[in-house]
């Protein structure tokens, strides 16, 4: 398996395989031919490999019994899931109401200039992914950005890419 | 059914904790509440998302460390509990110690030591950590006199910030599942349809639609069918701005629990779902706990306190998908397949997931549920309005000076919620709008701030009540700029099934962002007026159906601030990057210096004391000058 294309693009570029004993642990975990565990499944490969390899989506469907076609169309769907390897450092600038008014998108501006990648991308060497969230629930420190899931409230314009680059 | 939790939420302990019947509830309740006693002093942290990422959990556990040391547990039998949020969040992480209420905001974990000593230990009050109540303008001692608190009315936030949301005892022993009781032991299912009825509760999710009507068309079309049916919760919160839900289901999870079971008694149902926004991942954590300790406790599962009924719940999470908030956009997603609406020619109380009846109420709507049977019908139906009872939830955000959750009776006006629970805006600019209902809400301007808010009056003004969040905007914010931001928000979360929303939308969209970069043409607004009434018309679901409503309610009400920056090419907020520029008033610069070190660029220079010049080819209008400046010496210009 390590041949296929993606395995080979993971390891090359983060030094991890696609772990074959993952991948089976995590596909016993559903029940076989039960197609109403898709997403929850896409959850959790998300989760274990912090993408969706498509190899491993193409085995959970010979599982569950889901076309291959309805897997990729959820995959595409839902904005949890990517089909690209994230950077090891995943910002994620809140766009909600009360962050934008507060200056979200200048935020983005700063990030998305200084890394030379578009909101939603991964810089080339995988070590940065640039997102937006549409709010976190967290409005009363906006603007927030979160680094890696840690949340971080009233960011100022100017200091955000010295906290990223300091690898903080 | 696949039904298999994550592994930290599996049950480990055996049927020696359920509680059989109704009488031994209230003796365990009891029980806790000695032991509860038995402390004198209880300090409460909060652990909500807010406070956790400020330090709360170092606040906690250096507090837990410190009395552990100092042997103070013996002494003065206190303890300290992580309760969830709340709601004054921009002042965390808060420390409240009971009984004496007094409280602390914005503690880090190295004021823990001085906390222990002088509060403690003694019995002084620390100055430094107290709220300063901007409106009338002096420290506050203790919780129940910020006005922030006393001026609301908490009942679906009733417990949250009280109790530790990891203890199903603390929620038993402050009267939770009582409602649950008294439903299971002394109400027949059609008398707990009869009592939210007369409740007057409805939907807290945006709609309205009174719960009473929903659980009864329901329960009687699976009946005539002889079919099962489901009821599920809602908390796939996806309002930017609101986060209501979020903090019921991370601080009082119980309670939503609580209200399903009642619900799924009144309809008859044996399962059901909560469905959880991939965004919130703590909701997450704390929902599954409480529903594996309820479990544990014979409250939920089989036979639930004897009575013979049974009903389970488990946890659906979101994709991050917006739409997945629509009812038969969020029953597809639950059953594992691509959130997208369908027309709703039956509804979902008849056809709903799985095509079976189905009840879905948001987390609000069920947190308000056990409250409504404890303290009786009418207790609810007192409160707010007569075509709007009860409380509801607003989260109070934006450019307002306490920003949090709010709870408040219906008709409340939003002048009291903005600038008397609110403290007004920051820096007391002057109030320009107010957002509600998200992107399917509208703007209401300063001419509309003694409207009273329920339901009703909020949709005559071409906003609406949506799921309670409360943006606040001063004269800094451009209202083009809002309404094509909400308008981006809907291109994003469009699932494009149907063309009106997929392309009226996104076209839009275009004609705004042309007249926020200065291309706007005459006709422009015209134009975006016909497309509206299309989108509005055409559309399948409700998030089409509303989009519109941002750009039609900010035209209606600041057609002039269009017009500036479509004639004018000028954004008089100083927000559209390519409309204005900053420059520095010679009359009010004093020379401070402040502008020239927040400038991330470096494109302003000036010696001290003298006056200050912005080069304006270097300058990225970020604003981060204007935000500085104490002097409002940074102007907008042509």
């Amino acid at each position: 398996m390590s041949k296929t294309k993606d395995a080979g693009r993971v390891s090359e570029k983060t030094g991890r395989k696609l772990d074959e004993k993952k991948i089976k642990a995590l596909l016993e975990r559903f029940p076989e031919g039960d197609p109403r565990c898709l997403i929850h499944a896409l959850q959790d490969i998300q989760a274990t490999f912090g993408y969706i390899p498509c190899e491993v989506v193409i085995r959970l469907c010979d599982r569950i019994g889901v076309p291959m076609s309805k897997a990729f169309s959820a995959a595409t769907f839902y904005k949890a899931f990517s089909l690209d390897p994230k950077g090891d450092l995943i910002i994620r600038v809140c766009t909600g109401t009360a962050c934008h008014i507060r200056g979200a998108q200048t935020l983005v501006d700063e990030v998305s200039g200084s890394l030379k990648v578009k909101p939603g991308a991964t810089t080339k060497d995988l070590k940065f992914t640039l997102e937006t969230v549409n709010c976190v629930g967290a409005c009363a420190m906006a603007p927030v950005v979160s680094l890696n899931g840690k949340y971080h409230g009233n960011v100022q314009p100017g200091t955000l890419v010295g906290k990223i680059k300091g690898g903080k | 059914m696949f039904n298999q939790g994550p592994s930290w939420a599996r049950s480990k302990a055996g049927n020696e904790m359920r509680i059989e019947s109704v009488k031994s509830l209230k003796s365990l309740a009891d029980k806790v509440r000695r032991e509860q006693k038995k402390r004198s002093i209880e300090i409460l942290v909060c652990a909500g998302t807010g406070c956790l990422a400020n330090g709360a959990l170092e606040v906690a556990e250096s507090l837990e460390r410190a009395i552990t040391k100092r042997k103070l547990d013996a002494k003065l039998k206190l303890g300290v509990k992580r309760t969830g949020c709340h709601g004054f969040c921009e002042k965390g992480p808060l420390v409240v110690i009971q009984p004496a209420g007094i409280f602390y905001k914005g503690v880090r974990a190295k004021d823990v030591k001085e906390i222990v000593e002088k509060t403690l230990e003694g019995d002084e009050i620390i100055k430094r950590l107290l709220y300063r109540d901007p409106v009338a303008k002096k420290k506050v001692e203790t919780y129940q006199e910020i006005p922030f608190y006393s001026r609301q009315h908490r009942i679906a936030l009733r417990n949250i910030g009280k109790i530790d949301p990891a203890e199903i005892d603390d929620y038993i022993a402050h009267g939770g599942y009582q409602g649950l009781a008294t439903a299971l032991s002394a109400m027949k299912p059609d008398e707990v349809i009869d009592s939210i009825d007369t409740s007057g509760l409805r939907g807290r999710g945006g709609g309205g639609f009174p719960a009473g009507r929903k659980w009864r068309t329901c329960r009687n079309a699976a009946e005539e069918a002889d079919e099962p049916r489901y009821v599920l919760c809602n908390a796939d919160e996806g309002d930017p701005g609101a986060f209501m839900d979020r903090s019921i289901c991370e601080g009082d999870p119980h309670a939503v629990i609580e209200g399903m079971v009642i619900g799924a008694y009144a309809v008859g149902a044996a399962s059901g779902f909560i469905y959880v926004r991939d965004e919130y991942p703590l909701a997450v954590v704390n929902l599954a706990r409480a529903i594996t300790d309820a479990r544990e406790r014979g409250l939920l599962g089989d036979d639930i306190l004897g009575s013979g009924f049974s009903y389970d719940v488990e946890i659906a999470r979101g994709g991050g998908a917006f739409v997945c908030g629509e009812s038969s956009a969020l029953m597809k997603s639950v059953a594992g397949e691509v959130g997208e609406p369908r027309a709703k020619y039956v509804h979902s109380v008849i056809k709903g997931l799985y095509d079976k009846p189905t009840v879905l109420n948001n987390v609000e709507t069920w947190a308000n549920v056990p409250w409504i049977i404890t303290e009786g019908a009418d207790a609810f139906a007192a409160l707010g309005t007569k075509k709007s009872t009860g409380t509801k939830a607003f989260s109070l955000v934006g450019k307002v000076k306490n920003t949090g959750l709010v709870e408040v009776p219906m008709g409340i006006t939003l002048r009291e919620i903005i600038f008397e629970i609110g403290g007004g805006i920051i820096g007391d600019r002057p109030f320009k709008a107010v957002q509600t209902g998200g992107p399917s809400g509208g703007c209401l301007p300063e001419a509309e701030l003694d409207l009273a808010v329920d339901f009703d009056t909020l949709t005559s003004k071409g906003s609406m009540m949506g799921s309670g969040g409360m943006i606040v905007m001063d004269d800094q914010t451009c209202m083009v700029d809002v309404a094509r931001y909400f308008l981006k928000f809907l291109v994003d979360e469009s699932c494009g099934k149907c063309v009106p929303c997929r392309e009226g939308v996104n076209q839009l969209w275009l004609l705004l962002e042309d007249i926020c970069a200065g291309k706007g043409k005459k006709g422009d607004l015209e134009k975006i007026e016909a497309l509206s009434d299309t989108i509005v018309t055409a559309s399948l679901c409700a998030l089409g159906k509303s989009a519109p409503n941002p750009v039609l309610s900010t035209l209606r009400y600041f057609r002039d601030e269009y017009e500036s920056h479509i004639k004018g090419k000028h954004c008089p907020a100083g927000i559209c990057k390519d409309l204005f520029k900053f420059k520095i008033s010679k009359e009010k610069c004093t020379g401070c210096e402040a502008c020239a070190k927040a400038c991330p660029v470096d494109c302003i220079t000036g010696e001290k004391k003298k006056l200050h010049k912005i080069e304006n080819k270097k300058c990225t209008r970020c604003g981060a000058c204007r935000n500085v400046c104490r002097f409002d010496a940074v102007e907008v210009v042509r």
